[in-house]
């Protein structure tokens, strides 16, 4: 289970690393939401994939009785979610705006911040 | 039921003492900053009282980051853990020398930064929060020099860089959103990189307790990624300490915000990366950096003299600034790749003098921009005779940025180099060397065009400027000059007094060269 969740997990990072390489603003933002979620999907695998039960003691122990799910990478994922999912709705806006007041999707052609035959530094001294 | 429960001794799962009073002051910083700034988000709209939510919090973070630092340096590393829970269970926060004298830095850079805003920010810039961004930013930065969970790490890591987007893109201008894309991509694209190497140091070592996580990987079977997940670690933490060649999003974006936004960057984010490096390759993994050790001196010395190179080539004084902050990194780096105690009090050191001396460089430029109205190196000249004062101040960051003597930047270099030969690293050495010289040039560059010369690019020297000077004489806003006396008074005490910093930094640089102390604090026993 685990190899073919490690090769699943390659497959969506080459994904979004082959997207994120494009010079259009929305395909580098698509390759960062599959990312996020390539992540999520390696640490639920690295938290080891099995079908056990729930972890949940009963009422009368202190302990469990049998072995349990991994609860912790779920908690990891969950907050890895929160925040890649805001990162996301961030850079949308972001995005958008940058689409909007630098008349181009192509990082390619953002130069304004870095203008291209920028005046070279005074020579003397 | 209940009655049938087996006797239970919470003593298991649980500190059964109570916190001591002092301890508390761990958590102090991030609380106050996290109070501070949920105060000032709800009162946004009240842009006047803004500053002094600001001031007022991040004062306080201050002293109270003074109190750990003593309590730390009297009592040893101070660690505790959430809901007093058992390490490796409960999320523990553990402060030892290093970490709180950089929070200290940290705290003090912000708080000179809050002054300098202002006078700097516009209201509605205010309203768009830039207070409420700097204390939650703050609140990253601390959190993560604190934190002793490494997924703790990685929260404080993406609490700072949401708050920096918020603080790059304040203003709106079309260079800041250029900027601000290239900036927030590849941050994300480094954070995320370091969630991954988490993800798999977890499944390696199944904890994620940094001082936990120091103890069982010397008992993993031989075959473990080890190495690789080290790897994968300077990769995500160089990228956000801007170490070559992954530091392209540095240059390309730290001249577009406000220069007091510029100047908090400069100080801090950078310096955090740097921190996590120390931290986790020292202390987690002291295998790992041995294995890299070589490619750790030859990224060093590549950031080093690629980043003073840059640094000669920009005419643009917030570009040339942000190379120079590059540099820094690689002398930082230079003491990982040695790793001998006194190379990794150097680095302390010299990460501690960065964060203090980048942030009061780059509200220099502010004020160097507000007395010549620029910030090109070619349409600056003659600003000597506006304010001599000002033409001091700066000669002394920069002597201290380049590192001669006599202030701050000049002890650390001398324990960076004298650790580089002593541990066979003799073109380390060298490196810094070479690199001191370079940025001597540069910033010699940068105080005759701006200062000394008669005036801008095509002027006579000594014709139109002495007639302008007499007549408009240079005022200094008062909330430039303290900020900058503030921190420009601690570089030259540090320089001429080191022995203060010295002692932290010896107390921290032996905890990371010997990792035992560091998890005998957290878990109370030796391993």
């Amino acid at each position: 289970m685990e190899t073919i969740f490690a090769l699943l997990i390659g497959l969506i990072f080459s994904a979004a690393l082959y997207l994120m390489m494009s010079n259009k603003l929305v395909r580098v933002l698509l390759g960062i939401a599959i990312l996020g979620n390539a992540v999520n999907l390696l640490i639920f695998s690295a938290g080891r994939l099995t079908r056990e039960v729930p972890p949940v003691i009963p009422v009368d122990s202190y302990i469990p009785l049998e072995v349990t799910a991994n609860p912790l990478p779920q908690a990891l994922i969950l907050t890895a979610i929160v925040i890649s999912f805001s990162f996301f709705a961030f850079f949308l806006v972001l995005g958008y705006r940058a689409f909007q007041d630098l008349g181009t999707d192509d990082v390619v052609e953002m130069r304004i911040a870095e203008p291209k035959g920028e005046a070279e530094p005074p020579l003397g001294y | 039921m209940a009655a049938n429960k087996p006797a239970f001794d919470w003593a298991a799962a649980w500190v059964m003492d109570p916190t001591p009073l002092a301890d508390w002051l761990l958590v102090a910083p991030t609380l106050l900053l996290m109070l501070g700034g949920a105060t000032a988000i709800m009162l946004r709209k009240k842009t006047d009282i803004q500053p002094w939510i600001g001031i007022g919090t991040i004062g306080l973070v201050v002293l109270s980051n003074i109190l750990l630092l003593a309590h730390v340096l009297n009592n040893g590393i101070v660690s505790m853990v959430m809901g007093s829970w058992l390490p490796p269970f409960g999320i523990a926060f553990t402060a030892d020398a290093m970490g709180v004298l950089f929070a200290l830095a940290a705290s003090i850079v912000a708080l000179c930064a809050a002054i300098y805003a202002a006078g700097s920010i516009e209201q509605s810039e205010r309203r768009y929060g830039f207070y409420p961004f700097l204390m939650l930013l703050l609140c990253g930065v601390t959190g993560a020099f604190l934190t002793g969970d490494i997924f703790n790490l990685y929260v404080w890591f993406e609490v700072l860089l949401i708050s920096s987007f918020g603080m790059i893109v304040l203003g709106n201008e079309k260079r800041q959103l250029d900027g601000a894309m290239k900036y927030a991509v590849l941050n994300l694209l480094a954070t995320t990189l370091f969630l991954v190497t988490t993800g798999l140091l977890y499944g390696m070592v199944g904890t994620l307790n940094m001082a936990d996580i120091a103890m069982r990987i010397p008992q993993l079977p031989e075959n473990a990624p080890v190495m690789g997940i080290a790897a994968l670690y300077f990769l995500a933490f160089g990228m956000k300490a801007a170490a070559f060649p992954v530091n392209f999003w540095l240059p390309a974006s730290y001249h577009t915000p406000r220069i007091v936004v510029s100047a908090v960057f400069a100080g801090l984010l950078t310096k955090v990366g740097v921190y996590a490096l120390l931290r986790v390759m020292l202390v987690v993994m002291p295998e790992g950096r041995e294995w890299l050790s070589t490619l750790i001196g030859l990224v060093a010395v590549a950031t080093m003299l690629t980043g003073v190179l840059g640094a000669l080539a920009q005419t643009d004084i917030r570009r040339m600034l942000g190379y120079i902050v590059i540099s820094g990194i690689g002398t930082v780096l230079a003491g990982l790749a040695v790793g001998s105690e006194v190379s990794v009090a150097g680095s302390i050191f010299y990460a501690a003098h960065s964060i203090l001396c980048m942030t009061a460089l780059y509200l220099l430029a502010g004020l160097i921009n507000l007395l010549g109205g620029s910030y090109s190196l070619r349409e600056l000249g003659g600003l000597y005779l506006r304010s001599p004062l000002v033409a001091a101040c700066t000669l002394v960051l920069l002597f201290a940025v380049a590192g001669l003597p006599p202030f701050s930047g000049f002890w650390p270099k001398v324990m960076l180099v004298e650790g580089a030969l002593a541990g066979g690293m003799g073109w380390v050495a060298a490196g810094i060397l070479v690199t001191g010289v370079l940025t001597a040039i540069t910033i010699g560059r940068f105080w005759i065009f701006i200062f000394w010369r008669g005036g801008p690019e095509g002027v006579t020297d000594g014709t139109q400027v002495v007639v302008q000077a007499t007549e408009e004489k240079a005022v200094i806003p008062v909330t430039v000059l303290i900020p900058l006396s503030i921190l420009t008074g601690l570089i030259i005490l540090i320089g001429i007094q080191p022995e203060g910093v010295m002692a932290i930094v010896q107390k921290g640089a032996a905890v990371l060269v010997d990792p035992a102390t560091y998890v005998q604090a957290v878990f109370g026993v030796k391993p």
